[in-house]
């Protein structure tokens, strides 16, 4: 490559270190501006969000349903559709993502169909959110009959989860030494107990981490459900997967897009109580990744 | 004797139950690829009946895109103008400020203080977008307005901030990662030849890490295309030909939010744009990923 700056016209080399320099610290000063405005993006967002809905926060706002007067709503039933969409969507999307990740890692063949396998699943991490919404209009809620409820909802997300369920369980599986497994087989056990008594076992903390992330993702996501029809008033609890449901997001939504100041502050209260729970699980990912470190 | 006809009995339980396991676990990777199936299908099927009436050529031309008010018009130009809007102004916060930040973390800042900062920045990435629709509606349009007093409550430039800095990390971690891979020998031989550290920086680390760099732009460009709630508070519901930051446009996204929150008839033509759209949005981020991959890859056989 050609160094303009370097070799001026004259063809006698002109180190100007000095003025290189100058322009060195310039850089490195822009640079940590830059790293500077990330973080100070994330502060004023989180204490313009804090100092919103401090107010409104009580043990009253977690326990009311929403209501048209500001001062006696609350998110009582979004918390509830959001603990139901946890709940569902953990117990479809963990199973078929470590199954399809134990899969891709110690059974699939090196053939064309296991590269589609795997194309396809990283180019699904990359579809936006709502069109699964829209395939969770089309197939859950018209053509499996299952209408505007809880498991509608959650499984539109569990599909949503899926590929990022499976990606991070492959890399958990594939950080398993081979010498483990290699020691399993010379004792003489089949493929399903290594995996089943050595590989899970040691991958499992890795696996569970990766989860719990791709979770709070769904957790966090409006997109797809205001797509299959969540409602946002919902003045009773959702008890059976078939009920109508809200979740935190679509609250907050429906809070922040109304024209009343009174609701904007709830929808702050709403947005602190998500990022307290979503913080929490996250704490959880990073407990279990410190002690799976620790281990190894 | 009988013994090993147990054994033998027990082995072959072992080898079914082997077979019916690797079939189960099959299964779960092939709901992926229904998953993908089921996308095509269901978008494809369900905007064949929008097409049968408005023709696609002036459904990907037309430049007016009202589908509730007589005279009715299908253009999707207005849709796709204010998610490129969006999409542009978001990266040009984004894709500077990230590869700087990428830079620092990788060149300059010490590794401890890398492993702090990485985390912190990638938070941004994690709080959900709906968050994102209130900090710019309530923190982000106000400032706006205080500098610039036409501008709408409701404008593009606002959306366009909060997704700029919703995809920020995914340029910074991801670049960072790039610039991370290069080899320690290149760095060291410019170096040795009376580089200084901005010259092996800009024209040494960065040139070589180009691929995953550009590959974190497109996958962040298309995550901005592919936002919803952030885009939809914001920017608000007004499908507009227009370059105006401070004006209200309408995303693809927004406007098929904008159709499920309302009591559109199941079946109307109406309901049908919904397919339609979310047709041209899943094609565009599909051709975005795979763009980006091609650049991974490329990047990939570099260095390994």
């Amino acid at each position: 490559m050609s160094e303009p700056s370097l070799a001026p016209r004259g063809g006698r080399f002109e180190p100007r270190i000095a003025r290189r320099q100058r322009t060195g610290r310039i850089f490195r000063a822009l640079c940590l501006a830059a790293v500077a405005f990330g973080i100070l993006s994330l502060v004023v967002l989180l204490v313009d969000v804090t100092r919103d809905g401090l107010g409104v926060l009580s043990l009253d706002f977690l326990t009311s349903y929403p209501s048209r007067l500001p001062a006696r709503a609350g998110i009582r039933s979004a918390i509830l559709g959001s603990l139901w969409m946890m709940l569902l969507v953990t117990l479809m999307a963990f199973p078929l993502g470590v199954g399809a990740a134990v899969y891709l890692e110690e059974y699939a063949p090196k053939n064309w169909f296991t590269r589609m396998l795997q194309t396809n699943i990283s180019n699904l991490a990359g579809v936006p959110s709502i069109v699964y919404g829209i395939l969770g209009l089309a197939v859950f809620v018209r053509f499996l009959g299952l209408g505007r409820s809880v498991l509608a909802g959650a499984a539109t997300l569990a599909l949503l989860t899926l590929p990022v369920v499976i990606i991070a369980a492959q890399e958990a599986i594939r950080a398993v030494p081979s010498s483990l497994k290699e020691a399993s087989y010379a004792l003489g056990a089949s493929r399903w107990q290594t995996i089943r008594h050595h590989v899970l076992p040691v991958s499992m903390p890795g696996i569970l981490t990766g989860t719990i992330l791709a979770l709070s993702r769904a957790i966090g996501e409006t997109a797809p459900l205001i797509m299959i029809g969540a409602l946002t008033f919902i003045a009773f609890d959702p008890l059976t997967p078939m009920d109508a449901f809200t979740v935190l997001p679509i609250q907050i939504f429906n809070w922040t897009q109304d024209a009343r100041t009174p609701f904007h502050d709830l929808a702050a209260g709403g947005i602190v109580v998500l990022l307290v729970v979503l913080l929490l699980m996250n704490a959880t990912a990073i407990l279990l990744r410190n002690k799976y470190q620790r281990k190894l | 004797m009988s013994e090993t006809a147990t054994s033998l009995r027990a082995r072959r339980r072992l080898a079914l139950q082997e077979r019916i396991i690797g079939a189960l676990l099959l299964g779960c990777g092939v709901i992926s690829v229904l998953t993908t199936i089921g996308i095509v299908v269901v978008l494809v099927s369900q905007s064949a009946g929008f097409f049968a009436e408005v023709s696609p050529i002036e459904f990907l031309t037309g430049t007016s895109w009202s589908p509730q008010l007589l005279p009715r018009s299908f253009g999707i130009l207005p849709l796709v103008n204010g998610t490129l809007i969006i999409a542009i102004g978001s990266s040009l916060i984004a894709i500077p400020i990230g590869l700087a930040s990428a830079i620092y973390l990788s060149e300059y800042a010490r590794s401890r203080t890398r492993r702090i900062i990485k985390p912190i920045l990638e938070i941004l990435a994690g709080i959900p977008t709906v968050v994102y629709g209130y900090f710019g509606i309530m923190f982000v349009t106000p400032i706006l307005r205080a500098i610039f007093p036409q501008t709408g409550i409701f404008n593009a430039a606002s959306a366009a901030i909060v997704v700029g800095i919703m995809i920020l990390p995914m340029v910074s971690s991801l670049s960072e990662d790039a610039l991370n891979a290069v080899p320690r020998s290149l760095r060291e031989a410019a170096y040795a030849l009376g580089s200084t550290k901005f010259e092996v920086s800009t024209r040494v680390v960065t040139p070589a890490a180009l691929s995953g760099i550009v590959a974190s732009f497109i996958l962040a460009i298309s995550r901005a295309i592919g936002e919803t709630m952030a885009v939809a508070l914001a920017a608000g519901a007004t499908p507009r030909m227009t370059l105006d930051l401070l004006q209200s446009v309408q995303t693809m996204t927004a406007y098929i939010v904008q159709v499920s929150l309302g009591d559109t008839p199941y079946g109307s033509l109406e309901y049908q744009t919904i397919f339609a759209v979310g047709l041209v949005l899943f094609l565009i981020t599909l051709a975005m990923n795979l763009l980006s991959q091609r650049f991974t890859k490329r990047f990939r056989e570099v260095y390994e």
